[in-house]
């Protein structure tokens, strides 16, 4: 397959993007560039506009001012916060990941697979637990090849290992896929292991840089006080173990 | 056969039933059963606007559905908590629609025939309008279903996929006015809601995809009709009404073997 993309030109861009709603600012002069098989993470305290700056990412909210660039031939893989799924609403996995185009099926089997939720093809919705079913939405995101592939706090629930072994599987897609992950996240010490480039958040980027470099700025701690301390003796000990161990 | 009038208020009764359970099961998977009374109520306003001005009762009717649908769709996350929305206007606009139709003189109108419907009075010009309100239906869901499913599961993954949600929304107005507008003469403003909901409510714990829900709606809704017809005829009791609890009967069956079938397990 041809890559016509030259390794420095980002494959979505943000340009001193600004979102009110209802007259308040939630976002204010937003930067950002994502590249191909690099992995961004957007970190913020609650209500600091994360969520509001993915939707203004994906189309589903219109910026205030300012723009979002998007190839318009690249294809985008978006795994939201959690769905509620109405229990009203029947529907198994296999049709859910035919939505709303049909797909092939080997195309939804490799999908699955690469979630590792192969075996859930056939399951009712309803009845996953939340780790089969944010695996589920991970391979409807997957299964059109995405080029971007955003996710919204895809843990939220999750215990400490399913949180891990979710990162696993997205370190895994990124590298199969080559595709560029932005990713909102609550966990801080997987942001610190698994991201290129981290943004802090808080209404508008109040820090950015090498997951390192944004622990150790003044603005990260201000924001995350006590939980960071702690956060960056950890990553600092881990490296050193990487280092001991190299 | 359309010149018997059992023949003409069998195929009018199934032809609602074909639109409005489809139709009912989005309003079921979206909560909006307090909208499509809502909606429904409404019509009795446009009852008396057809009298009043002399136009086709279907006409009158699917305007005043319309604008009600829109009014709550553009009132909707405004402020007031929906039910509340909808509560205040679902009875207002049946209580002005009576008062409105109070006014006109001149005709003496039996107003039960258009709360409670008057399926047995369908005339030959009044199938033509149900059979074409229906495949408008039918065609406008069939053709967005899919969107509409995203746009159902989640705002957010509509969006993604380049499904742009409040359009969809449009669609469900739009239908569910047509809706109103045929059902009108079968089971009337106050049962049309019904009609919507229980063949879906129904059919749920039997079905595994939403098509399939959709499908076992729709003969759920043909059984009532037509066993309602046959029940009203024979017990001598309002055909609408009667149509209506057969349906709940089904519903209640449904309810009871889904329980049966949990406890055994």
């Amino acid at each position: 397959m041809p890559q016509p993309i030259t390794p420095s030109a980002p494959l979505l861009r943000a340009c001193q993007l600004n979102v009110r709603i209802g007259g308040k600012p939630i976002l204010e002069d937003i930067h950002l560039a994502l590249h191909r098989e690099e992995i961004v993470t957007l970190i913020g305290p609650n209500g600091s506009g994360k969520s509001t700056l993915v939707k203004a990412l994906v189309g589903a909210i219109k910026p205030t001012s300012g723009r979002v660039e998007i190839d318009a031939d690249l294809r985008i893989g978006y795994v939201p916060q959690r769905l509620h799924l109405d229990p009203t609403l029947p529907i198994t996995v296999s049709r859910f990941m035919n939505l709303p185009r049909r797909h092939r099926r080997e195309d939804v089997h490799q999908a699955l697979s690469n979630a590792g939720v192969e075996t859930l093809h056939n399951a009712a919705m309803s009845q996953l637990s939340g780790g089969q079913l944010q695996r589920v939405l991970l391979a409807r995101a997957l299964i059109n090849r995405p080029d971007i592939l955003i996710l919204d706090e895809a843990t939220q629930g999750l215990d400490h290992r399913g949180i891990a072994d979710f990162y696993q599987k997205i370190e895994e897609v990124r590298q199969s896929y080559r595709c560029a992950i932005l990713m909102v996240s609550h966990d801080l010490h997987v942001v610190m292991r698994t991201a290129d480039h981290v943004l802090c958040l808080n209404g508008r980027i109040c820090c950015e840089g090498k997951p390192e470099r944004v622990a150790s700025s003044p603005d990260y701690q201000a924001l995350f006080g006590e939980q960071t301390a702690q956060m960056l003796a950890l990553y600092r000990h881990h490296h050193e173990e990487v280092a001991d161990a190299g | 056969m359309l010149d018997d009038f059992m023949w003409r208020a069998t195929l009018a009764g199934l032809f609602v039933a074909l639109a409005a359970a489809p139709l009912g099961c989005f309003v079921v998977w979206r909560r909006m059963a307090y909208f499509g009374d809502a909606t429904a109520h409404a019509a009795i306003l446009g009852v008396a606007l057809a009298l009043v001005f002399n136009l086709s009762m279907f006409a009158g009717v699917l305007m005043v559905a319309l604008t009600m649908a829109s009014c709550v769709t553009l009132l909707s996350g405004r402020g007031y908590a929906m039910d509340t929305l909808l509560g205040v206007m679902a009875h207002s606009a049946l209580a002005i629609g009576l008062v409105a139709v109070s006014f006109i003189s001149g005709v003496r109108i039996d107003l039960s025939a258009y709360l409670f419907g008057d399926i047995l009075a369908v005339g030959k010009d009044d199938l033509w309008v149900i059979g074409g309100g229906t495949l408008m239906v039918l065609t406008l869901l069939g053709w967005r279903w899919s969107a509409l499913l995203t746009a159902t599961l989640s705002d957010e993954l509509a969006h993604a996929s380049g499904i742009q949600p409040r359009r969809e929304q449009l669609v469900l107005t739009l239908s569910l006015a047509v809706v109103v507008a045929v059902a009108l003469k079968v089971v009337g403003v106050l049962l049309i809601a019904a009609l919507l909901i229980i063949p879906a409510a129904t059919a749920r714990p039997f079905c595994r995809t939403p098509e399939m829900m959709a499908l076992v709606a729709a003969g759920i809704a043909a059984l009532a009709v037509t066993s309602g017809l046959k029940a009203a005829y024979l017990f001598d009791t309002p055909t609408g009404p009667t149509i209506v609890t057969l349906a709940a009967g089904f519903f209640l069956l449904s309810t009871i073997a889904m329980q049966g079938v949990r406890y055994l397990r």
